[in-house]
């Protein structure tokens, strides 16, 4: 029996081998330090995401997962192949979805499909059936004799995605699939990825939106400044930043700054304000101590809308782990 | 939404065997083709300014140029065809550029292809464009009233030697069009270098005329050799030694160029 124990057998291996195990990966640019030093372990058949904000170096490293630029230092495989030894065959595993459109404009949604098909290897006929086929899938078969010039961001979106389904990869990523998109493609490219997931493609996508992170994921690494700076469930973030989050919402926003000054001089710990609306969030502990911050509130004539004791959303997690808010749009996502 | 996603239509395919790196290039030589096609405006900027080149000198300055504007286009065409294919190849380098800024070849590099592929096909796409441009301006050349004396096999001789020359040019602006971000930038850096060595040629007049430092730089300038040898070819009368000189510049920009390309651009 142990004679087919993966370790004798290096072939068992690359087949059992996670999706993606990387170590220490760094890469520079001039004194940058994009990517400094990352471990990532994504097994089989999972949504992971890395979470972080603009320049914190998500593109960079899916880059090298990718094999598009090379790590000044560390290693990783993808699908049990080197991606500096092999990148070969990480490329025939793999399918990636850069964060700008990567289709050609002057050609329409059915040509680029072929072109992509034939350099698959695809003949003739069945590189024309598959991008029918893919057209159909994503909802584009109207739109298939369209220069993709012509297209909505949404539709550009869905054809750039079909580009990466060709071959049904092992890896897909996602460079910020939805960045861009109004808030219906966006629950459309979500449904797209959940869907891949359940037919057992491993996808890694990057993401500055806390709540898509949240809502896709199985697995979250929060990456800021080219470190990891957590990873784990969204559950399990949330809990370790802290279970007792008390929320209030001012009834005068002019009395906003004294409200926060309270909360943070009675619970001792920084106040996170909402982008829009008079909304505060800060970590309370025990709900002795809210109760008490919350009565300080009232003596001292601060209206309260709406207030609540619950999880700290993604946001929260984010903003005590990096100590800058999320983006602006996920708060309204969050919102949803 | 008119017809809503539904991955669940998607068949499964096979994965077909991997293809051979000529195949790969011949594809991205279609996707040339296909450009052609949707985007036909790019071929009337190509042929344009040779056209109004032609008329502008044949018309206006050949009877001062060269005693008669038939005389002088006899002499010209050669040479406009020369200027035609340089200039052309700056458009390729924009392309290039643009592509590249997109992510386009961030897919492409992240296929399982021959590496390069994608310049094997631009260059495919690149002669396609210089023989059709140059055929449009002999076209209107003959209409003019231009003969090449070489007949038919000269002609076609002086057209091989046009796609030798745009192949070697063609690596400047590819290197420039990996090296540069903005394709506006690659045109003005391209046509920077061009303008001087095209216009201090033998393309326009016959240098006897001119000051002996410019003649100096006229005589060696490897645009002169390869309208040296394209008059020769069209005209009748090429030596061996015409055409060798002529092939110097374009042999030397891709053995140099041509592995600079695949350094720049695997380790981009």
């Amino acid at each position: 029996m142990n004679d087919f124990s993966p370790a004798r057998n290096p072939i068992a291996l690359a087949e059992i081998a996670p999706a993606i195990s990387a170590r220490g990966l760094v890469k520079t640019f001039g004194e940058v330090r994009a990517v400094d030093g990352i471990d990532l372990d994504v097994p089989r058949g999972m949504i992971f995401a890395i979470l972080g904000p603009n320049g914190a170096g998500k593109t960079t490293l899916m880059r090298m997962l990718a094999t598009l630029s090379r790590p000044d230092a560390g290693s990783a495989t993808v699908m049990g192949h080197d991606i500096v030894q092999a990148p070969h065959e990480v490329r025939a595993a793999i399918a990636m979805t850069g964060q700008f459109a990567s289709l050609d404009e002057d050609l329409t949604g059915r040509e680029n499909l072929v072109l992509l098909a034939r350099l698959w290897g695809f003949r003739g006929r069945a590189a024309k059936s598959r991008a029918n086929d893919l057209l159909a899938a994503f909802g584009l078969s109207e739109a298939a004799t369209r220069q993709v010039k012509d297209y909505s961001g949404g539709m550009r979106r869905r054809l750039d995605i079909a580009a990466s389904l060709i071959i049904t990869p092992g890896v897909l990523f996602l460079d910020e699939p939805t960045t861009g998109l109004d808030p219906n493609a966006r629950k459309d490219v979500w449904g797209m990825i959940r869907g891949l997931a359940d037919s057992g493609v491993t996808i890694l996508l990057t993401t500055q939106y806390l709540e898509e992170a949240d809502q896709l994921a199985a697995r979250i690494a929060v990456i800021d400044h080219g470190r990891k700076i957590a990873e784990g469930t969204s559950r399990e973030l949330k809990a370790a930043t802290g279970s007792g989050f008390l929320h209030v919402a001012i009834a005068d926003p002019a009395r906003l700054d004294e409200a926060a000054g309270i909360l943070e001089r009675r619970l001792q710990h920084p106040v996170q304000r909402s982008t829009e609306g008079a909304q505060l969030s800060v970590m309370a502990g025990a709900a002795k101590a809210a109760n008490e911050a919350l009565a300080e509130l009232v003596a001292s004539g601060i209206d309260l809308s709406d207030f609540s004791m619950g999880q700290p959303s993604l946001d929260e997690v984010f903003f005590a782990l990096t100590g800058q808010p999320g983006s602006a749009d996920s708060h309204e996502d969050a919102r949803i | 939404m008119s017809d809503a996603t539904s991955l669940g239509r998607l068949p499964k395919v096979a994965r077909p065997a991997s293809p051979s790196a000529l195949s790969n290039a011949l594809v991205f030589g279609w996707r040339a083709v296909l450009k052609f096609k949707h985007v036909p405006e790019q071929l009337f900027d190509l042929v344009m300014t040779p056209i109004m080149f032609t008329l502008l000198f044949t018309f206006v300055f050949g009877g001062a140029l060269a005693g008669s504007p038939a005389e002088y286009l006899q002499f010209f065409l050669p040479g406009i065809l020369v200027q035609t294919v340089v200039f052309n190849a700056v458009y390729s380098g924009m392309g290039l550029s643009t592509d590249l800024g997109k992510g386009l070849f961030d897919r492409f590099r992240s296929l399982p292809i021959w590496s390069l592929s994608p310049f094997a096909g631009l260059m495919v796409g690149d002669i396609l464009r210089h023989l059709i441009a140059a055929s449009i301006i002999l076209t209107i050349g003959l209409i003019l009233g231009y003969r090449p004396e070489a007949g038919f096999f000269g002609v076609l001789a002086a057209f091989a030697l046009l796609i030798a020359i745009g192949f070697g040019v063609g690596w400047i602006f590819i290197v420039l069009g990996l090296l540069i971000r903005t394709p506006m930038t690659v045109m003005t850096i391209g046509f920077t270098f061009i303008f001087p060595l095209v216009f201090a040629s033998n393309i326009m007049v016959d240098p006897a005329t001119m000051p002996d430092w410019l003649r100096a730089f006229v005589d060696v300038n490897p645009v002169s050799l390869m309208t040296t040898a394209l008059r020769g070819l069209m005209g009748g009368g090429a030596t061996l030694g015409q055409v060798a000189l002529a092939l110097i510049a374009p042999v030397a920009l891709t053995a140099i160029l041509a592995p600079t390309t695949l350094w720049l651009y695997l380790r981009r």
